[in-house]
């Protein structure tokens, strides 16, 4: 946490005494640690001047900010309109079985988040899911096994 | 560049990228000889075909390229042979291939203005945009008085596009006039509504549009400050906009004494954290304020006059921002000449579901659904039967086969129930229920709900729990009064165009699918075999 914590205050040198950061912040330290930590949120607050209840309110008010660490594989399964008609659904509930773990979840082994989106933007190569920062297009649920081919397995042995 | 005959353009759009298109360019660096100039261009808008590479001049288009093709792309511009057959568009209706970009029906029957440059020139090289004649606009805008260029707005009858379509020139006369030094100018790039992208679009294939237009704006209404507010889920449109800043900054066209006149202008991205709701004009402002995006509660004074740190602010969205150097360039006659009475110019819509050809279109406004879904979307695919369009996202309504014939404007739309938007359109054919569908827009608005007024907080929540029980089989005959009730309640007394917008899908399917939420009701079954009753 120490470490952490020294990140936190290396990006916060960076910044004013200025409410308007603090989403750059948190999106800063999201970038840096994977998610915002308590204790982040206490040394934000302190250097922006405001109560930590507010960056509390921020930070969990927003999609994109994590208060708990997320998997190695982050699975973004966009369910946007053209998703939807699509069959982004069955995407979901392919992945779910793959990974075995639900929507907005985390593996406990870390190696997993899966979460929806709204819209990726690739609407025309609907349904798409995003890995990290891959976008694939054109899923079925077998290109969906082809990219965890590994979780399959697993999830055999296991079974 | 003369002793280059050949220049290839290889789509680097989010779609195209994610069908390889990296690895294509990478391999065509490596082999390509001279003679042969390589160019990434932005978005084509035929993201479905990707990746797209295109061979100019001779205008060649060659779709859903992979890196073992580039050999052969290679060796036949080296040879000055034929086309690669195999990579040529193949129109599905007439059965044939098609070798030219412009006679490709997808694009035959489009009006490219605003997206002219999309695919054209490579976003990351300012020199490319200002070949094209960028940056021109900026130049003359600054020998015009800024009342001369609102002028100029005001007859050229631009709406805002972000879709309420408000007058552009009445907006930044309102900025102009508001007392105050201090002033800002927003670019809303906060594209949220799910089916839609022709944002993302413009701001990572044209991106010098985009801050040109918001330098003129700058100028007209007596700002020094504008930022860009982009989704966070559009990690590519945030880096090329920022290359494009530090670009437009070195070459004198940002930042102190533009174009050596008086006249300071500066340009930061700002990056949204994932919230529907930011989409909203006052919601923007108090998540740049670093605050929890509520919009601010009526009675309140206008963006204009009271908008970032209680500051004058200008906020328009991406596409009004990149038509803007346009209409200073061509003049608002030019702008006016096209579409109807009182929309002009051209419509941008994102165009998907069930229709063959998805992706970006740009057509004249006052095109009819028709037209859009059937000459350039090339109708529904395997011989499925159109059943309805959706434009407009969640603030959209479900449009059916008889109002095929309706023009495409932001009277005309609103009209039928449903609207404009922020370009959405969304095709489905006899295997989409519209019970589900509508279920599935309640779901995301009371999910994107900000939770801060009661209707929509509540109300979304209601009419979805009503929805998703008639799809569970659990529907009551009085279910159908009781969501127009609670529509008609929601969409009046919510505070801001989420909330007021939010029932459109359910009330649009009610007034033109009735007899499905019936089925639904009365006889337990789902007619298009999607709920599974």
């Amino acid at each position: 946490m120490s470490g952490e914590l020294s990140l936190v205050r290396e990006i916060l040198a960076g910044y004013g005494k200025n409410r308007g950061a603090l989403i750059p912040v948190l999106q800063e330290v999201q970038a840096a640690l994977g998610y915002v930590p308590e204790g982040a949120m206490v040394e934000i607050a302190r250097h922006l001047g405001i109560p930590a209840s507010h960056v509390y309110s921020v930070a969990s008010f927003y999609a994109q900010f994590r208060l708990q660490p997320l998997g190695r594989r982050r699975i973004a399964v966009c369910r946007g309109t053209a998703c939807h008609v699509r069959g982004a659904p069955e995407i979901l509930k392919e992945l779910e079985g793959l990974t075995g773990i639900r929507e907005g979840e985390t593996s406990e082994d870390l190696e997993y988040t899966l979460e929806t989106v709204a819209c990726i933007g690739c609407c025309a190569l609907a349904p798409c899911v995003r890995v990290n920062d891959e976008v694939y297009g054109e899923m079925t649920r077998e290109k969906v096994r082809a990219l965890f081919p590994d979780s399959e397995e697993a999830h055999r042995d296991a079974g | 560049m003369p002793d280059e005959r050949y220049t290839v353009h290889v789509c680097h759009g989010t779609g195209c990228v994610s069908g390889g298109a990296e690895e294509v360019y990478a391999r065509l660096g490596t082999i390509a000889g001279s003679g042969i100039r390589l160019k990434r261009t932005g978005c084509h808008g035929f993201c479905q075909q990707g990746p797209v590479v295109v061979i100019e001049p001779d205008g060649i288009f060659y779709c859903r390229v992979r890196v073992s093709d580039v050999g052969d792309i290679v060796a036949s511009l080296s040879t000055e042979g034929r086309p690669v057959e195999r990579l040529l568009y193949r129109d599905p209706a007439a059965g044939r291939t098609i070798t030219k970009y412009g006679e490709i029906p997808f694009y035959r029957r489009q009006e490219r203005i605003l997206l002219r440059n999309c695919g054209r020139i490579d976003p990351e090289d300012i020199d490319d945009y200002l070949a094209t004649g960028g940056y021109q606009a900026l130049s003359r805008a600054l020998e015009m008085s800024p009342e001369e260029i609102i002028a100029e707005i005001r007859h050229s009858g631009l709406r805002g596009l972000g879709g309420a379509g408000f007058p552009a020139g009445r907006k930044w006369e309102a900025c102009r006039r508001a007392p105050g030094t201090e002033k800002f100018v927003i670019c809303n790039g906060d594209e949220g509504d799910p089916g839609a992208f022709q944002d993302r679009s413009v701001m990572e294939g044209d991106p010098h549009a985009v801050l040109e237009g918001m330098a003129i704006a700058g100028y007209a209404v007596g700002a020094a400050r504008g930022y860009i507010y982009v989704r966070a889920e559009y990690p590519l449109a945030v880096k090329r906009l920022q290359l494009a800043t530090e670009q437009a900054r070195q070459r004198g066209f940002l930042g102190r004494h533009i174009l050596d006149r008086d006249f300071s202008f500066d340009i930061e991205v700002f990056q949204g954290a994932g919230a529907f709701v930011c989409g909203e004009s006052t919601a923007l402002v108090s998540s740049m304020e670093g605050n929890r995006g509520f919009p601010k509660p009526l009675p309140r004074p206008r963006t204009t006059e009271s908008g970032l740190w209680g500051k004058p602010t200008l906020l328009n969205n991406v596409k009004t921002f990149a038509y803007v150097p346009k209409i200073i360039l061509h003049g608002a006659g030019w702008f006016a000449s096209r579409g109807t009475d009182k929309s002009k110019g051209t419509a941008v819509f994102s165009l998907t579901g069930k229709v063959a050809n998805c992706g970006l279109i740009e057509v004249p406004m006052g095109t009819t659904l028709r037209q859009i879904i059937f000459e350039i979307g090339g109708g529904i695919p395997d011989g499925k039967r159109f059943k309805a369009v959706q434009t407009g996202g969640p603030s959209g309504g479900c449009l059916p086969a008889d109002l095929l014939d309706l023009p495409v404007d932001f009277d005309s739309l609103t009209a039928a129930g449903s609207m404009m938007g922020s370009g959405g359109m969304v095709v489905v054919d006899e295997d989409t229920c519209m019970v589900d569908l509508a279920r599935y827009f309640l779901d995301f608005s009371q999910r994107e709900s900000c939770g801060q007024c009661l209707p929509c907080r509540l109300g979304t929540r209601q009419m979805f729990a009503i929805l998703d029980d008639i799809t569970r089989g659990r529907g009551r005959p009085e279910d159908l009064a009781r969501l127009e009730e609670l529509g008609r309640l929601v969409a009046r007394s919510s505070l801001c165009g989420l909330g007021q917008t939010a029932p459109n899908p359910v009330l649009t399917t009610l007034r033109y699918f009735r007899e499905e939420y019936e089925a639904h009701i009365k006889g337990r079954r789902c007619p298009a075999g999607v709920c599974g009753l």
